[in-house]
Protein backbone atom coordinates (compact mmCIF):
# COMPACT_ATOMS: atom_id res chain seq x y z
CA UNK A 1 0.00 0.00 0.00
CA UNK A 2 1.63 3.50 -1.47
CA UNK A 3 0.41 6.31 0.40
CA UNK A 4 1.15 10.30 -0.47
CA UNK A 5 0.52 13.61 0.77
CA UNK A 6 1.06 17.04 1.97
CA UNK A 7 3.13 16.56 5.34
CA UNK A 8 2.03 18.62 8.77
CA UNK A 9 4.99 18.90 11.29
CA UNK A 10 5.03 19.09 14.71
CA UNK A 11 7.60 18.26 17.52
CA UNK A 12 8.37 15.98 20.38
CA UNK A 13 5.59 14.82 22.75
CA UNK A 14 2.44 15.23 20.71
CA UNK A 15 0.27 13.93 23.40
CA UNK A 16 -3.28 12.93 22.89
CA UNK A 17 -4.47 15.45 24.99
CA UNK A 18 -3.63 18.19 22.41
CA UNK A 19 -4.19 15.94 19.12
CA UNK A 20 -7.97 15.55 20.23
CA UNK A 21 -8.64 17.80 24.06
CA UNK A 22 -11.01 15.79 26.42
CA UNK A 23 -13.76 18.32 25.99
CA UNK A 24 -14.71 16.51 22.77
CA UNK A 25 -14.80 13.34 23.95
CA UNK A 26 -18.02 13.11 24.73
CA UNK A 27 -19.02 12.17 21.58
CA UNK A 28 -16.81 9.29 19.43
CA UNK A 29 -18.08 10.41 16.03
CA UNK A 30 -15.22 10.56 13.73
CA UNK A 31 -16.16 13.21 11.82
CA UNK A 32 -17.12 15.41 15.08
CA UNK A 33 -13.68 14.46 16.04
CA UNK A 34 -11.92 15.37 13.02
CA UNK A 35 -13.05 18.78 13.10
CA UNK A 36 -11.39 19.32 16.33
CA UNK A 37 -7.98 17.62 15.67
CA UNK A 38 -5.04 18.97 16.58
CA UNK A 39 -7.13 22.25 17.57
CA UNK A 40 -4.83 23.42 20.47
CA UNK A 41 -1.82 23.11 18.90
CA UNK A 42 -2.61 24.03 15.13
CA UNK A 43 -5.82 25.95 15.04
CA UNK A 44 -5.71 25.54 11.12
CA UNK A 45 -4.82 22.10 10.89
CA UNK A 46 -9.17 20.63 10.28
CA UNK A 47 -9.13 22.82 7.67
CA UNK A 48 -6.21 22.70 5.83
CA UNK A 49 -5.70 19.24 6.06
CA UNK A 50 -6.87 16.94 2.56
CA UNK A 51 -7.26 13.31 2.07
CA UNK A 52 -4.06 11.29 2.05
CA UNK A 53 -1.75 14.48 3.63
CA UNK A 54 0.84 13.13 6.48
CA UNK A 55 1.62 13.54 9.86
CA UNK A 56 5.52 14.43 10.42
CA UNK A 57 6.62 14.25 13.90
CA UNK A 58 9.47 13.87 16.75
CA UNK A 59 9.34 11.61 19.89
CA UNK A 60 6.94 9.88 21.85
CA UNK A 61 3.87 10.85 19.45
CA UNK A 62 0.57 9.88 20.95
CA UNK A 63 1.37 9.83 24.88
CA UNK A 64 -0.54 10.08 27.52
CA UNK A 65 -4.01 9.08 27.91
CA UNK A 66 -4.88 6.13 25.82
CA UNK A 67 -8.34 7.70 23.96
CA UNK A 68 -8.69 5.74 20.59
CA UNK A 69 -10.32 9.18 19.60
CA UNK A 70 -6.91 10.37 18.86
CA UNK A 71 -6.07 7.71 15.75
CA UNK A 72 -9.75 7.83 15.06
CA UNK A 73 -9.46 11.78 14.89
CA UNK A 74 -6.35 11.95 13.08
CA UNK A 75 -8.01 9.19 10.33
CA UNK A 76 -10.69 10.61 10.16
CA UNK A 77 -9.52 14.30 9.50
CA UNK A 78 -7.75 12.14 5.94
CA UNK A 79 -4.51 11.60 7.20
CA UNK A 80 -3.32 8.49 5.43
CA UNK A 81 -0.21 8.28 7.76
CA UNK A 82 1.82 9.39 10.53
CA UNK A 83 5.75 9.05 10.81
CA UNK A 84 7.18 10.11 13.59
CA UNK A 85 10.90 9.53 15.46
CA UNK A 86 8.81 7.13 17.97
CA UNK A 87 5.52 6.38 19.20
CA UNK A 88 3.97 6.16 22.50
CA UNK A 89 2.69 2.83 22.71
CA UNK A 90 -1.39 3.05 23.56
CA UNK A 91 -1.35 5.12 20.51
CA UNK A 92 0.77 2.79 18.44
CA UNK A 93 -1.16 0.01 19.24
CA UNK A 94 -4.49 1.88 18.88
CA UNK A 95 -3.56 2.95 15.32
CA UNK A 96 -2.35 -0.56 14.09
CA UNK A 97 -6.21 -1.62 15.76
CA UNK A 98 -7.98 0.96 13.71
CA UNK A 99 -5.86 0.93 10.49
CA UNK A 100 -4.41 4.10 10.54
CA UNK A 101 -0.88 3.58 8.98
CA UNK A 102 2.05 4.73 11.36
CA UNK A 103 5.97 4.91 10.10
CA UNK A 104 9.12 4.64 12.57
CA UNK A 105 11.46 6.12 11.76
CA UNK A 106 13.90 8.90 12.84
CA UNK A 107 16.10 10.00 9.99
CA UNK A 108 12.60 10.75 8.09
CA UNK A 109 10.85 12.51 10.97
CA UNK A 110 13.90 14.94 11.40
CA UNK A 111 14.56 15.83 8.02
CA UNK A 112 10.71 16.43 6.53
CA UNK A 113 9.45 19.79 6.39
CA UNK A 114 6.41 21.15 6.84
CA UNK A 115 4.23 21.21 3.63
CA UNK A 116 6.58 18.44 1.83
CA UNK A 117 5.39 16.33 -0.36
CA UNK A 118 6.18 12.32 0.94
CA UNK A 119 5.54 9.00 -0.35
CA UNK A 120 5.25 5.83 2.23
CA UNK A 121 5.58 2.48 1.13
CA UNK A 122 4.18 0.74 3.67
CA UNK A 123 5.25 -3.07 2.12
CA UNK A 124 9.01 -1.74 2.23
CA UNK A 125 8.54 0.74 4.91
CA UNK A 126 10.18 3.13 2.33
CA UNK A 127 9.80 6.75 2.96
CA UNK A 128 10.36 9.01 0.25
CA UNK A 129 10.45 13.07 0.47
CA UNK A 130 9.07 14.38 -2.83
CA UNK A 131 9.90 17.69 -2.20
CA UNK A 132 13.39 17.03 -0.70
CA UNK A 133 14.71 14.41 -3.03
CA UNK A 134 15.41 11.59 -0.08
CA UNK A 135 14.55 8.37 0.53
CA UNK A 136 14.59 6.42 4.31
CA UNK A 137 13.86 3.07 5.33
CA UNK A 138 11.63 2.14 8.23
CA UNK A 139 11.17 -1.15 9.72
CA UNK A 140 8.38 -2.57 7.42
CA UNK A 141 4.92 -4.31 10.15
CA UNK A 142 5.29 -8.26 10.30
CA UNK A 143 2.69 -9.77 8.29
CA UNK A 144 -0.44 -10.16 11.13
CA UNK A 145 0.30 -6.26 11.42
CA UNK A 146 -0.11 -5.45 8.11
CA UNK A 147 -3.11 -7.79 7.31
CA UNK A 148 -4.84 -5.54 10.26
CA UNK A 149 -4.14 -2.41 8.76
CA UNK A 150 -5.35 -3.83 5.35
CA UNK A 151 -8.12 -5.02 6.87
CA UNK A 152 -8.80 -1.62 8.09
CA UNK A 153 -8.54 -2.64 11.55
CA UNK A 154 -8.34 -5.37 14.18
CA UNK A 155 -12.01 -5.94 14.54
CA UNK A 156 -12.32 -6.34 10.98
CA UNK A 157 -9.61 -8.90 10.59
CA UNK A 158 -10.90 -10.30 13.45
CA UNK A 159 -14.37 -10.73 11.62
CA UNK A 160 -12.72 -11.61 8.72
CA UNK A 161 -10.52 -14.53 10.22
CA UNK A 162 -7.66 -12.83 8.81
CA UNK A 163 -6.05 -13.18 11.80
CA UNK B 1 8.07 -10.19 37.06
CA UNK B 2 6.34 -8.87 34.31
CA UNK B 3 7.68 -11.37 31.76
CA UNK B 4 7.04 -14.05 33.93
CA UNK B 5 3.27 -13.05 34.40
CA UNK B 6 2.92 -12.22 30.94
CA UNK B 7 4.55 -15.97 30.16
CA UNK B 8 2.29 -17.54 32.23
CA UNK B 9 -0.73 -16.14 30.81
CA UNK B 10 0.00 -16.48 27.24
CA UNK B 11 1.02 -20.37 28.24
CA UNK B 12 4.87 -20.25 27.43
CA UNK B 13 6.95 -21.47 29.52
CA UNK B 14 9.58 -17.99 29.09
CA UNK B 15 9.17 -14.88 27.06
CA UNK B 16 11.62 -12.50 25.42
CA UNK B 17 11.67 -8.74 25.12
CA UNK B 18 10.40 -7.92 21.89
CA UNK B 19 8.30 -10.93 21.41
CA UNK B 20 4.70 -10.89 20.50
CA UNK B 21 2.74 -12.64 22.16
CA UNK B 22 -1.24 -13.51 22.69
CA UNK B 23 -1.69 -13.38 26.56
CA UNK B 24 -5.59 -14.57 28.53
CA UNK B 25 -6.50 -11.66 30.40
CA UNK B 26 -8.18 -12.13 33.82
CA UNK B 27 -10.26 -8.37 33.62
CA UNK B 28 -10.72 -6.16 31.18
CA UNK B 29 -12.21 -2.78 31.94
CA UNK B 30 -13.79 0.29 30.23
CA UNK B 31 -14.72 3.89 31.13
CA UNK B 32 -17.65 5.98 29.84
CA UNK B 33 -15.56 7.25 27.28
CA UNK B 34 -13.68 4.44 26.49
CA UNK B 35 -16.39 1.77 26.38
CA UNK B 36 -18.60 3.26 24.11
CA UNK B 37 -15.95 3.13 21.49
CA UNK B 38 -15.52 -0.61 22.49
CA UNK B 39 -19.61 -1.31 22.64
CA UNK B 40 -19.73 -0.12 18.90
CA UNK B 41 -16.39 -1.77 17.66
CA UNK B 42 -18.35 -5.03 19.25
CA UNK B 43 -21.25 -4.48 17.77
CA UNK B 44 -20.16 -3.47 14.00
CA UNK B 45 -18.22 -6.89 13.73
CA UNK B 46 -21.71 -8.67 14.65
CA UNK B 47 -20.40 -10.31 18.17
CA UNK B 48 -23.33 -11.26 20.08
CA UNK B 49 -21.50 -12.49 22.99
CA UNK B 50 -18.95 -11.75 25.81
CA UNK B 51 -16.12 -13.93 26.76
CA UNK B 52 -17.05 -13.85 30.65
CA UNK B 53 -20.09 -11.64 32.58
CA UNK B 54 -17.97 -11.55 35.50
CA UNK B 55 -14.19 -10.82 34.02
CA UNK B 56 -15.49 -7.13 32.51
CA UNK B 57 -15.72 -4.27 34.48
CA UNK B 58 -17.55 -0.90 33.37
CA UNK B 59 -17.06 2.05 35.16
CA UNK B 60 -19.22 5.37 34.54
CA UNK B 61 -16.44 7.55 36.19
CA UNK B 62 -15.22 10.33 34.01
CA UNK B 63 -18.03 12.27 33.00
CA UNK B 64 -20.50 11.80 35.68
CA UNK B 65 -22.74 12.38 37.15
CA UNK B 66 -23.21 13.30 33.53
CA UNK B 67 -21.82 16.75 32.15
CA UNK B 68 -23.95 17.50 28.96
CA UNK B 69 -26.59 15.36 27.02
CA UNK B 70 -23.63 13.48 24.97
CA UNK B 71 -22.13 12.38 28.08
CA UNK B 72 -25.37 11.24 29.25
CA UNK B 73 -26.00 9.40 25.76
CA UNK B 74 -22.45 7.69 25.79
CA UNK B 75 -23.13 6.12 29.23
CA UNK B 76 -26.40 5.10 28.28
CA UNK B 77 -24.84 3.00 25.55
CA UNK B 78 -22.63 1.53 28.09
CA UNK B 79 -25.38 0.93 30.54
CA UNK B 80 -27.52 -0.96 28.01
CA UNK B 81 -24.45 -3.06 26.65
CA UNK B 82 -24.00 -3.99 30.10
CA UNK B 83 -27.71 -4.75 30.75
CA UNK B 84 -27.69 -7.40 27.22
CA UNK B 85 -25.01 -9.06 28.22
CA UNK B 86 -25.36 -9.18 32.15
CA UNK B 87 -22.20 -7.69 33.02
CA UNK B 88 -21.98 -8.30 36.77
CA UNK B 89 -19.00 -5.84 37.52
CA UNK B 90 -20.93 -2.79 36.17
CA UNK B 91 -20.32 0.57 38.08
CA UNK B 92 -22.73 3.61 37.69
CA UNK B 93 -23.34 6.48 39.83
CA UNK B 94 -24.00 6.00 43.52
CA UNK B 95 -21.60 3.00 43.03
CA UNK B 96 -19.37 4.12 41.18
CA UNK B 97 -15.85 5.42 42.12
CA UNK B 98 -12.81 6.53 39.87
CA UNK B 99 -11.94 3.10 38.15
CA UNK B 100 -7.99 2.78 39.40
CA UNK B 101 -9.37 3.12 42.89
CA UNK B 102 -12.35 1.21 43.00
CA UNK B 103 -11.25 -1.92 41.24
CA UNK B 104 -8.51 -2.73 43.93
CA UNK B 105 -10.93 -1.58 46.99
CA UNK B 106 -13.11 -4.25 45.08
CA UNK B 107 -10.41 -6.79 45.46
CA UNK B 108 -11.13 -7.42 41.76
CA UNK B 109 -7.65 -7.08 40.73
CA UNK B 110 -4.90 -9.17 43.05
CA UNK B 111 -1.30 -10.22 42.90
CA UNK B 112 0.05 -12.24 39.62
CA UNK B 113 -3.37 -11.32 37.52
CA UNK B 114 -3.48 -9.84 34.06
CA UNK B 115 -5.48 -6.79 33.94
CA UNK B 116 -6.35 -4.76 30.72
CA UNK B 117 -7.88 -1.48 30.54
CA UNK B 118 -9.17 1.00 27.91
CA UNK B 119 -7.71 3.64 30.09
CA UNK B 120 -4.04 4.87 30.13
CA UNK B 121 -3.60 4.66 33.88
CA UNK B 122 -4.67 0.96 34.08
CA UNK B 123 -1.34 0.45 35.29
CA UNK B 124 -2.05 1.09 39.05
CA UNK B 125 -2.82 -2.09 39.61
CA UNK B 126 0.74 -3.03 39.19
CA UNK B 127 1.08 -2.01 42.85
CA UNK B 128 -0.35 -5.37 43.76
CA UNK B 129 2.41 -7.23 41.83
CA UNK B 130 -0.30 -7.82 39.21
CA UNK B 131 0.62 -6.99 35.43
CA UNK B 132 -1.44 -4.38 34.21
CA UNK B 133 -1.50 -1.77 31.12
CA UNK B 134 -3.73 0.54 29.31
CA UNK B 135 -4.85 -0.44 26.15
CA UNK B 136 -7.56 1.10 23.43
CA UNK B 137 -11.39 0.50 22.74
CA UNK B 138 -10.12 -1.77 19.89
CA UNK B 139 -8.67 -3.74 22.37
CA UNK B 140 -11.00 -3.60 24.42
CA UNK B 141 -13.66 -4.76 22.21
CA UNK B 142 -11.77 -8.19 20.99
CA UNK B 143 -10.80 -8.61 24.77
CA UNK B 144 -14.47 -8.50 26.02
CA UNK B 145 -15.20 -11.31 22.77
CA UNK B 146 -12.19 -13.20 23.26
CA UNK B 147 -10.42 -12.87 26.54
CA UNK B 148 -7.46 -12.51 25.08
CA UNK B 149 -4.95 -9.57 24.04
CA UNK B 150 -2.10 -8.92 21.89
CA UNK B 151 1.14 -7.75 23.49
CA UNK B 152 4.97 -6.94 22.93
CA UNK B 153 6.53 -8.55 25.88
CA UNK B 154 8.76 -5.23 27.02
CA UNK B 155 12.05 -5.29 28.37
CA UNK B 156 12.17 -4.22 32.23
CA UNK B 157 13.95 -0.76 33.87
CA UNK B 158 14.57 -1.42 37.63
CA UNK B 159 13.94 0.88 40.31
CA UNK B 160 15.86 0.09 43.83
CA UNK B 161 14.40 1.99 46.75
CA UNK B 162 16.23 2.63 49.66
CA UNK B 163 15.15 4.54 53.12
CA UNK B 164 12.38 6.02 54.55
CA UNK B 165 10.68 9.48 53.46
CA UNK B 166 10.60 12.24 55.27
CA UNK B 167 7.29 13.74 56.54
CA UNK B 168 4.86 15.08 54.05
CA UNK B 169 6.61 13.34 51.59
CA UNK B 170 4.90 10.82 49.67
CA UNK B 171 3.76 8.26 46.78
CA UNK B 172 3.22 11.01 44.76
CA UNK B 173 6.74 12.79 45.22
CA UNK B 174 8.53 9.61 44.36
CA UNK B 175 6.87 9.10 41.34
CA UNK B 176 7.28 12.42 40.33
CA UNK B 177 10.96 12.61 40.98
CA UNK B 178 11.46 9.25 39.07
CA UNK B 179 9.29 11.07 36.04
CA UNK B 180 11.70 13.72 36.71
CA UNK B 181 14.70 11.59 36.57
CA UNK B 182 13.40 9.27 33.42
CA UNK B 183 11.65 11.62 31.54
CA UNK B 184 7.72 11.10 29.84
CA UNK B 185 9.75 8.64 27.35
CA UNK B 186 12.25 7.40 29.06
CA UNK B 187 10.10 4.11 30.01
CA UNK B 188 8.41 4.15 26.76
CA UNK B 189 7.12 0.10 26.29
CA UNK B 190 9.01 -0.74 29.05
CA UNK B 191 8.35 -2.44 32.49
CA UNK B 192 8.84 -0.17 35.60
CA UNK B 193 9.84 -2.76 38.44
CA UNK B 194 9.82 -1.53 42.00
CA UNK B 195 11.86 -3.23 44.24
CA UNK B 196 14.52 -2.38 47.15
CA UNK B 197 14.57 -1.83 50.97
CA UNK B 198 12.62 1.25 51.20
CA UNK B 199 9.46 -0.52 49.92
CA UNK B 200 8.15 -1.38 53.58
CA UNK B 201 8.12 2.43 54.14
CA UNK B 202 6.00 2.61 51.21
CA UNK B 203 2.03 2.33 52.08
CA UNK B 204 -0.65 0.24 49.79
CA UNK B 205 -1.91 3.80 48.76
CA UNK B 206 1.67 5.21 48.23
CA UNK B 207 2.39 2.21 45.67
CA UNK B 208 -0.71 2.36 43.80
CA UNK B 209 -0.31 6.12 43.00
CA UNK B 210 3.35 5.08 42.06
CA UNK B 211 2.00 2.64 39.51
CA UNK B 212 -0.47 4.44 38.61
CA UNK B 213 1.82 7.31 37.15
CA UNK B 214 4.08 4.31 35.41
CA UNK B 215 2.38 5.30 32.13
CA UNK B 216 3.75 9.17 32.55
CA UNK B 217 7.30 7.90 31.84
CA UNK B 218 5.95 6.42 29.28
CA UNK B 219 5.66 2.89 30.55
CA UNK B 220 3.76 -0.51 29.59
CA UNK B 221 3.39 -1.44 33.44
CA UNK B 222 4.61 -0.12 36.70
CA UNK B 223 4.81 -3.39 38.83
CA UNK B 224 5.97 -3.71 42.89
CA UNK B 225 7.20 -6.82 44.41
CA UNK B 226 4.61 -8.19 46.67
CA UNK B 227 5.37 -8.23 50.37
CA UNK B 228 3.87 -8.50 53.80
CA UNK B 229 2.00 -4.63 52.89
CA UNK B 230 0.73 -5.97 49.56
CA UNK B 231 -0.32 -9.21 51.58
CA UNK B 232 -2.66 -7.35 54.26
CA UNK B 233 -4.12 -5.17 51.41
CA UNK B 234 -5.35 -8.09 48.83
CA UNK B 235 -6.56 -10.03 51.91
CA UNK B 236 -8.42 -7.38 53.40
CA UNK B 237 -10.38 -6.91 50.15
CA UNK B 238 -10.39 -9.73 48.30
CA UNK B 239 -11.21 -13.31 48.18
CA UNK B 240 -9.93 -13.86 44.96
CA UNK B 241 -7.04 -16.85 44.26
CA UNK B 242 -3.80 -14.84 43.90
CA UNK B 243 -0.05 -15.79 42.89
CA UNK B 244 3.37 -14.31 43.81
CA UNK B 245 5.41 -13.71 40.84
CA UNK B 246 9.28 -13.30 42.07
CA UNK B 247 11.97 -11.67 39.86
CA UNK B 248 14.89 -14.38 39.37
CA UNK B 249 18.27 -13.77 41.15
CA UNK B 250 19.95 -13.20 37.54
CA UNK B 251 17.43 -11.45 35.61
CA UNK B 252 18.20 -8.91 33.13
CA UNK B 253 17.14 -4.92 33.27
CA UNK B 254 18.09 -2.81 30.74
CA UNK B 255 18.81 -0.34 33.31
CA UNK B 256 19.27 0.16 37.11
CA UNK B 257 18.04 3.19 39.32
CA UNK B 258 18.51 3.34 42.60
CA UNK B 259 16.59 6.06 44.41
CA UNK B 260 17.11 7.17 47.85
CA UNK B 261 13.68 7.66 49.14
CA UNK B 262 15.13 9.86 51.95
CA UNK B 263 16.65 12.43 50.19
CA UNK B 264 13.33 13.25 47.58
CA UNK B 265 11.70 16.28 48.88
CA UNK B 266 8.24 17.53 48.66
CA UNK B 267 8.26 17.66 44.48
CA UNK B 268 5.90 19.72 41.58
CA UNK B 269 6.46 19.20 38.20
CA UNK B 270 5.66 22.51 36.42
CA UNK B 271 3.42 22.44 33.29
CA UNK B 272 3.66 21.50 30.64
CA UNK B 273 4.89 17.85 31.34
CA UNK B 274 4.93 15.82 34.32
CA UNK B 275 8.59 15.54 34.03
CA UNK B 276 9.04 19.19 34.68
CA UNK B 277 9.78 18.85 38.21
CA UNK B 278 10.95 20.89 40.27
CA UNK B 279 11.35 20.93 44.90
CA UNK B 280 8.51 23.05 46.11
CA UNK B 281 11.07 24.55 48.06
CA UNK B 282 11.89 26.43 44.66
CA UNK B 283 8.48 27.17 44.07
CA UNK B 284 8.50 31.15 44.67
CA UNK B 285 5.20 33.20 45.04
CA UNK B 286 3.30 30.76 42.51
CA UNK B 287 -0.08 32.10 42.96
CA UNK B 288 -2.83 29.84 42.36
CA UNK B 289 -6.50 29.56 41.85
CA UNK B 290 -7.25 26.30 41.80
CA UNK B 291 -6.47 23.46 43.95
CA UNK B 292 -7.81 20.44 43.18
CA UNK B 293 -7.02 17.31 45.52
CA UNK B 294 -8.44 13.83 44.39
CA UNK B 295 -8.23 11.79 41.16
CA UNK B 296 -7.05 7.90 40.36
CA UNK B 297 -3.51 9.22 41.32
CA UNK B 298 -4.46 10.83 44.54
CA UNK B 299 -7.79 10.26 45.81
CA UNK B 300 -7.78 7.66 48.48
CA UNK B 301 -8.32 7.77 51.88
CA UNK B 302 -4.52 8.41 52.71
CA UNK B 303 -4.77 11.28 50.64
CA UNK B 304 -7.16 12.88 52.30
CA UNK B 305 -6.28 12.50 55.50
CA UNK B 306 -3.34 13.84 54.54
CA UNK B 307 -5.25 17.05 53.32
CA UNK B 308 -7.57 17.15 56.21
CA UNK B 309 -4.31 17.24 58.95
CA UNK B 310 -3.38 20.47 57.03
CA UNK B 311 -6.57 22.20 55.61
CA UNK B 312 -8.68 21.52 59.14
CA UNK B 313 -8.95 24.26 61.05
CA UNK B 314 -7.57 26.82 59.08
CA UNK B 315 -9.27 28.79 55.76
CA UNK B 316 -8.75 28.68 51.88
CA UNK B 317 -7.20 31.37 50.99
CA UNK B 318 -9.39 34.07 49.72
CA UNK B 319 -9.75 33.76 45.68
CA UNK B 320 -8.69 30.16 45.92
CA UNK B 321 -11.26 27.41 44.96
CA UNK B 322 -10.37 24.41 46.55
CA UNK B 323 -12.07 21.10 45.42
CA UNK B 324 -11.80 17.66 47.27
CA UNK B 325 -13.22 14.57 45.40
CA UNK B 326 -12.98 11.19 47.07
CA UNK B 327 -11.96 8.77 44.70
CA UNK B 328 -15.05 6.39 45.84
CA UNK B 329 -17.86 5.96 47.94
CA UNK B 330 -16.07 3.72 50.07
CA UNK B 331 -13.79 6.55 50.51
CA UNK B 332 -16.28 9.36 50.62
CA UNK B 333 -18.37 7.36 53.60
CA UNK B 334 -14.66 6.96 55.74
CA UNK B 335 -13.39 10.23 54.92
CA UNK B 336 -17.17 11.10 56.39
CA UNK B 337 -16.83 9.25 59.30
CA UNK B 338 -13.68 10.31 60.36
CA UNK B 339 -14.87 13.59 60.47
CA UNK B 340 -12.40 15.03 57.19
CA UNK B 341 -15.05 16.10 54.89
CA UNK B 342 -16.44 18.43 57.82
CA UNK B 343 -12.93 19.92 58.20
CA UNK B 344 -12.99 20.59 54.24
CA UNK B 345 -16.09 22.17 54.36
CA UNK B 346 -15.64 24.20 57.17
CA UNK B 347 -12.11 25.30 55.56
CA UNK B 348 -14.22 26.21 52.39
CA UNK B 349 -13.37 23.77 50.45
CA UNK B 350 -15.93 22.48 48.10
CA UNK B 351 -16.40 18.43 48.11
CA UNK B 352 -17.49 16.49 45.04
CA UNK B 353 -18.70 12.76 44.47
CA UNK B 354 -16.51 10.87 43.19
CA UNK B 355 -15.49 11.57 39.13
CA UNK B 356 -12.49 12.01 37.44
CA UNK B 357 -13.79 15.39 35.81
CA UNK B 358 -11.81 18.17 36.46
CA UNK B 359 -8.30 15.67 35.98
CA UNK B 360 -8.87 16.21 32.16
CA UNK B 361 -11.11 19.37 32.09
CA UNK B 362 -14.15 17.66 31.84
CA UNK B 363 -16.22 19.22 34.69
CA UNK B 364 -15.84 20.03 38.46
CA UNK B 365 -13.26 22.60 38.16
CA UNK B 366 -12.56 23.68 34.10
CA UNK B 367 -10.31 26.66 34.22
CA UNK B 368 -10.30 29.51 32.37
CA UNK B 369 -8.07 31.52 29.94
CA UNK B 370 -4.48 32.40 32.46
CA UNK B 371 -5.77 30.45 35.35
CA UNK B 372 -3.40 28.38 37.30
CA UNK B 373 -3.97 25.17 39.43
CA UNK B 374 -1.95 23.02 41.83
CA UNK B 375 -3.86 19.46 41.14
CA UNK B 376 -3.12 15.76 42.58
CA UNK B 377 -3.39 14.47 39.22
CA UNK B 378 -1.33 12.92 36.97
CA UNK B 379 -0.99 15.41 33.47
CA UNK B 380 -0.05 18.60 33.45
CA UNK B 381 -0.28 18.70 29.39
CA UNK B 382 -1.71 21.82 27.65
CA UNK B 383 -5.50 22.05 27.82
CA UNK B 384 -5.79 19.24 30.03
CA UNK B 385 -7.75 21.04 32.46
CA UNK B 386 -9.47 23.54 30.91
CA UNK B 387 -8.10 26.66 28.60
CA UNK B 388 -5.11 26.33 26.22
CA UNK B 389 -3.36 29.21 28.00
CA UNK B 390 -4.07 27.70 31.91
CA UNK B 391 -1.48 25.87 33.75
CA UNK B 392 -1.72 22.64 35.85
CA UNK B 393 1.12 21.76 38.28
CA UNK B 394 1.01 18.57 39.55
CA UNK B 395 1.75 18.10 43.03
CA UNK B 396 0.95 15.41 46.54
CA UNK B 397 -2.00 16.34 48.17
CA UNK B 398 0.42 17.52 51.45
CA UNK B 399 1.17 20.26 48.67
CA UNK B 400 -1.49 21.08 47.47
CA UNK B 401 -3.50 21.45 50.77
CA UNK B 402 -0.73 23.78 51.76
CA UNK B 403 -0.91 25.82 48.76
CA UNK B 404 -4.97 26.01 49.12
CA UNK B 405 -4.46 27.65 52.16
CA UNK B 406 -1.44 29.55 50.90
CA UNK B 407 -2.73 30.71 48.20
CA UNK B 408 0.42 30.25 46.32
CA UNK B 409 2.22 26.97 45.74
CA UNK B 410 3.82 26.31 49.32
CA UNK B 411 5.24 23.97 51.52
CA UNK B 412 3.43 22.08 53.56
CA UNK B 413 5.50 22.93 56.84
CA UNK B 414 4.78 26.74 55.94
CA UNK B 415 1.02 26.35 56.63
CA UNK B 416 1.50 24.13 59.61
CA UNK B 417 3.80 25.79 61.18
CA UNK B 418 5.89 22.76 62.12
CA UNK B 419 9.66 22.32 61.25
CA UNK B 420 9.70 18.69 59.40
CA UNK B 421 11.91 16.63 61.89
CA UNK B 422 9.18 14.52 63.05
Amino acid sequence: MKLCGKVFRYGDNVDTDVIIPARYLNTSDPKELASHCMEDIDAGFAKEVRPGDIIAAGKNFGCGSSREHAPIAIKAAGISCVIAATFARIFYRNSINIGLPILECPEAAESIRAGDEVEADLKTGAIRDITLGRTYRSEPFPEFIEKIIESGGLMNAIAAHRI
Amino acid sequence: MTQKILADHAGLGSVKPGQLIQAKVDLVLGNDITAPVAVKRFEEAGLSSVFSRDRIALVMDHFTPNKDIKAAQQCKCVREFARKHGIINFFDVGQMGIEHALLPEKGLVVPGGLYIGADSHTCTYGALGAFSTGVGSTDMAAAMARGTCWFKVPGALRFRLHGKPKKWVSGKDVILTIIGITGVDGARYKSMEFCGDGLINLTEDDRLCMANMAIEAGAKNGIFEVDGVTLRYVKSHSKKPYRIFKADEDAEYEKTYDIDLGKIEPTVAFPHLPSNTHPVSECKNIKIDQAVIGSCTNGRIEDLRTAAEIIGGRKVAPGVRCIIIPATQRIYMQAMEEGLLKAFVEAGCAVSTPTCGPCLGGHMGVLAEGERAVSTTNRNFVGRMGHTKSEVYLASPAVAAASAIAGRIAEPDEVTGRGNQQ
